[in-house]
């Protein structure tokens, strides 16, 4: 049989101080950009017209050119985000937004600069019944607010965290709450780097991208919890296994799992931001990079945390028990869990 | 005994597969011909099976006007009236007055001693809110107090007016279930204008008319004798001003009344019923619609089967003020009033509460949509249509295409691994993932959900987790076959063991993907939709068939050695 990989041994978890501090490094970056550009005049994100509002320019053709050619011609004028929608009802007639750029930028403007290379417009006054040689005419233009105001977007935010709180609660609740916290925290990992991404290299941020990133969240937490879940089952398995070497196990027997699972939604996606085309760009490009951290991120980000978590939880305990071990003066009482996992321990001593 | 249970399975999945097939290609509210099953009969029925939004295939474009001037006008009129009032209760003698309410907007109040104009202003700003001096300017002159509107307070308020009217048409939208519209404001600032695109919607008219249904409800005293004389109404408007003494006082008002109308689809009403009346009722109303909590439509008890009311409850605070008000006046004359016109007149048998009905012969539709106006609140202005058009995808058609394109090379590549890496077992996969995408696409069109960009989103994420649960199954077999184990108990243990993860990544995602639907709007719902229903979906053909097919694959022999896998 065809096989990838079998019988890995990788120390991920030793590895876990440099994924850390590469992740901690993108979203430094992603802050930075965020800051700096907002702080020297510029935009955090390069919001679409979506969130910004902008111009509809009105176009009447004697001869409509296609929706793509039209948005090639804008895009050459270095108009990159408007959106084309033809009037059906009205077969030459095109509508044109293009996003809010800066103070005192004409929407129309820019659209008659980019239109120009279908022909020269009609005079003001004149129309294209009476100007045989002008091939288009702006017959409108009207300013819009955005679509995804800033209460659709609060909500967004607000439902996105409650449906986080969910996902905290049913991880909390088949395993750990670290578990849960974890898998929490890897999903806002992924996010800010993705975030972070679009700030950096102001990719148009629209309505979309906020799809791709729901659609992250689902991609990361999927993947985090096949790694846990194999995680829960060892530790049943192998009880005399710490819990560094059972999670290291874990992620090496789901690793082949992991790489054909991503490395197929990746090529898919990687086919739509190739010959997805331009409007989709943003939505794919978000997808693309959301796969590829929220795979890292189960490897490197949540099972660390967790790991991190549960020893600290362990230690804790194991020195609650110390303290009851020792001749007590005061009557403290012991944590319900420490004495069932003392137990445990001490019967694999026995087995061994 | 394992024979049967196959056989049993396959049934279920033969149906299952069967009805899905007929919800995605199959005519809906017809039987099917046999020109429905050939390749161009199939395009068309998927095409009205499948909605698109707006994104997808286009809809319609609405530019809409806030009459904000018609909201400052009204504004003007009732603190006008208010503040006539408090200075009458305050023992103040007022002999004349104004509300102007074109171009500019002020309110004079005539006192009959000039001197008392600042104890006058005094007694007005307690009561009535004309003190704040970033909305009323006042000043006073030759016997007359006057207070007018600044601009800087015309703008503002009419954009609030407009942020409102906004904020309910999306109330109203959702309400109608229309998935996933753009509203957003239109022109300058001054204009006052919404623009609204829409997915291709079965009436507009209707939308149209529910969009612009002012619902402006009040409930209002209406004067005369008490029963057991009948209501008193007069036959002309003149006739009814001649009877508060020629010149209506500031607390009356004159309000046409249509006994038993029923507006027709496009909202006008039908003149020919019955004669119009007209009745005096006192100003301020009893409650108005800010106070309702609930409205709904119901037939009539006892009418024809086809007259619908519509049943109304109050808030506490409307209550309250309510009951008091109907426990002072049994026996008295009580009027609905909507957008200015009473609807119906009753008087009041005993104290009520908090329920109503407007009564009038609605039909269901008008009532319904009546009801469900009034729950979205009152418009604080009319709205005019200025512009309709039809237009395209706002994705563009080549966008969609392109994207179309991109996502069968994506879909072919992963049919394509799997059929090379898991070879029969790959087959096993491959028509999961079929049966999967033929099942979601049933569920959407069961649910009339709207397909969408980031729908699709949602089904890239379904799909993604469909192959995630073969490709787990079948790691899971492979690793379980290294170490030993027999073919039926290696494919027993990995489907048992894969099982586990699938049921919580499922499970974690449907959980917050509920909380989307629930809580979430436009483009957040209609991720949640399909995802929600492509994962139930992916449980059954991921899980249950796939387990079938091996099951039948292992049951045809007596012992097997290898697994295609």
């Amino acid at each position: 049989m065809l096989q990838i990989l079998h019988d890995v041994t990788i120390d991920w978890l030793g590895n876990r101080v440099w994924f850390i501090g590469l992740s901690v490094l993108l979203m430094l970056a992603g802050l930075a950009s965020a800051i700096v550009r907002q702080a020297t005049g510029g935009q955090a994100f390069n919001l679409g017209v979506d969130f910004k509002g902008g111009t509809v320019v009105t176009v009447k053709f004697r001869q409509r050119p296609g929706d793509e050619a039209i948005r090639a011609a804008l895009v050459s004028k270095g108009v990159r985000d408007a959106v084309v929608q033809p009037v059906t009802d009205k077969p030459d007639t095109v509508l044109i937004k293009v996003p809010l750029e800066g103070e005192g930028q004409d929407g129309r403007v820019k659209v008659r600069g980019a239109l120009n290379a279908f022909g020269t417009e009609a005079s003001p006054s004149g129309d294209l019944n009476s100007e045989p040689n002008a091939a288009y005419k702006i017959i409108g233009t009207d300013a819009v607010g955005a679509i995804a105001g800033a209460q659709l977007r609060n909500k967004a935010i607000a439902v996105t965290l409650a449906a986080l709180v969910g996902i905290l609660i049913y991880i909390a609740f088949r395993f750990e709450w670290t578990y849960g916290a974890a898998a929490v925290i890897a999903v806002f990992h992924d996010v800010l780097v993705t975030l972070g991404f679009f700030s950096i290299f102001q990719f148009e941020v629209s309505l979309t991208v906020i799809a791709a990133l729901l659609t992250l969240v689902g991609f990361s937490v999927n993947d985090t919890i096949v790694v846990f879940d194999r995680i829960r089952e060892n530790r049943k398995l192998h009880r005399r296994d710490s819990l560094y070497k059972v999670t290291n196990d874990a992620i090496n027997q789901t690793l082949s799992r992991t790489i054909i699972t991503s490395g197929l939604v990746f090529l898919s996606v990687l086919a739509m931001v190739l010959f997805g085309g331009e409007v989709l760009r943003g939505f794919s490009v978000a997808l693309l990079i959301g796969v590829v951290f929220g795979t890292y991120s189960s490897v490197a980000i949540a099972s660390p945390i967790m790991v991190w978590w549960e020893q600290r939880i362990e230690a804790a305990n194991r020195q609650a028990t110390l303290t009851f071990n020792q001749p007590l003066k005061g009557g403290v009482r012991t944590p319900a869990k420490a004495p069932a996992k003392a137990s445990a321990k001490a019967s694999g001593r026995a087995r061994a | 005994m394992k024979k049967k249970n196959v056989l049993q399975r396959t049934i279920i999945i033969v149906i299952i597969t069967v009805v899905g097939l007929y919800a995605v290609i199959g005519p809906h509210r017809r039987w099917p011909h046999f020109k429905d099953f050939t390749w161009s009969g199939i395009k068309e029925t998927l095409a009205t099976n499948i909605h698109l939004g707006l994104d997808l295939q286009g809809g319609s474009h609405l530019v809409m006007r806030v009459k904000t001037e018609d909201f400052l006008r009204r504004l003007t009129e009732e603190d006008f009236v208010a503040a006539q009032n408090a200075a009458k209760d305050a023992g103040y003698e007022i002999k004349g007055g104004q509300a102007q309410t074109s171009g500019t907007y002020r309110i004079v109040l005539e006192p009959a001693d000039a001197s008392k104009a600042e104890e006058i202003k005094q007694a007005v700003q307690k009561k009535v809110e004309l003190g704040d001096t970033s909305i009323w300017g006042y000043s006073a002159s030759g016997g007359q107090m006057s207070w007018t509107m600044t601009q800087a307070a015309q703008r503002l308020l009419a954009d609030n007016a407009t942020t409102q009217a906004l904020n309910i048409i999306e109330t109203r939208i959702n309400a109608l279930g229309i998935t996933e519209p753009t509203l957003q404001t239109h022109g300058a600032q001054s204009a006052h204008q919404i623009l609204l695109q829409m997915p291709g919607v079965q009436d507009p008219e209707r939308v149209k008319a529910i969009l612009q249904g002012e619902s402006r409800l009040e409930l209002v005293h209406v004067l005369g004798p008490p029963s057991p004389s009948p209501a008193t109404t007069y036959t002309s408007e003149a006739e009814a001003i001649q009877s508060v003494g020629g010149v209506v006082p500031p607390n009356r008002k004159v309000l046409p009344y249509q006994e038993r109308i029923e507006p027709t689809a496009n909202g006008a009403t039908d003149q020919t019923q019955k004669p119009k009346q007209w009745v005096v009722v006192e100003v301020p109303a009893i409650i108005d619609g800010s106070e309702l909590r609930n409205a709904n439509a119901v037939g009539t008890q006892g009418g024809r089967s086809e007259d619908y009311e519509i049943n109304f409850s109050l808030k506490k605070s409307g209550a309250d003020k309510f009951g008091a008000w109907t426990g002072a006046h049994i026996n008295e004359y009580m009027g609905v009033v909507l957008n200015g016109e009473v609807r119906s007149v009753a008087y009041i048998k005993s104290q009520i509460y908090d329920q109503g009905q407007i009564t009038g012969r609605f039909s269901q539709k008008s009532a319904e949509d009546l009801a469900l106006t009034l729950r979205s609140g009152a418009l604080p202005a009319p709205i005019e249509y200025l512009e309709e058009r039809t237009v395209g995808p706002s994705l563009g058609q080549d966008s969609i295409r392109a994207g179309v394109n991109a996502s069968l090379v994506g879909l072919a590549l992963v049919v394509l691994f799997m059929l090379v890496y898991y070879r029969g077992s790959g087959v096993n996969a491959v028509l999961a993932l079929l049966l999967n995408m033929i099942l979601m696409l049933a569920g959407l069109i069961m649910f009339g959900a709207t397909l969408t960009l980031p729908g699709i989103a949602g089904i890239i994420l379904t799909i993604g987790m469909a192959v995630d649960s073969n490709v787990l199954i079948f790691e899971r077999i492979r690793e379980e076959l290294r170490s030993g184990k027999t073919v039926p108990s290696a494919v027993e243990q990995g489907f048992g063991h894969a099982f586990i993860t699938i049921i919580d990544t499922h499970v974690t995602t449907i959980i917050s993907s509920l909380f989307l639907f629930v809580f979430g709007t436009g483009p957040i719902r209609g991720f949640a939709v399909t995802l929600v229903i492509g994962l139930l979906v992916n449980l059954f053909s991921a899980v249950y068939v796939s387990r079938t097919i091996f099951m039948w694959v292992l049951g045809r022999k007596e012992r097997v050695e290898s697994l295609s896998i």
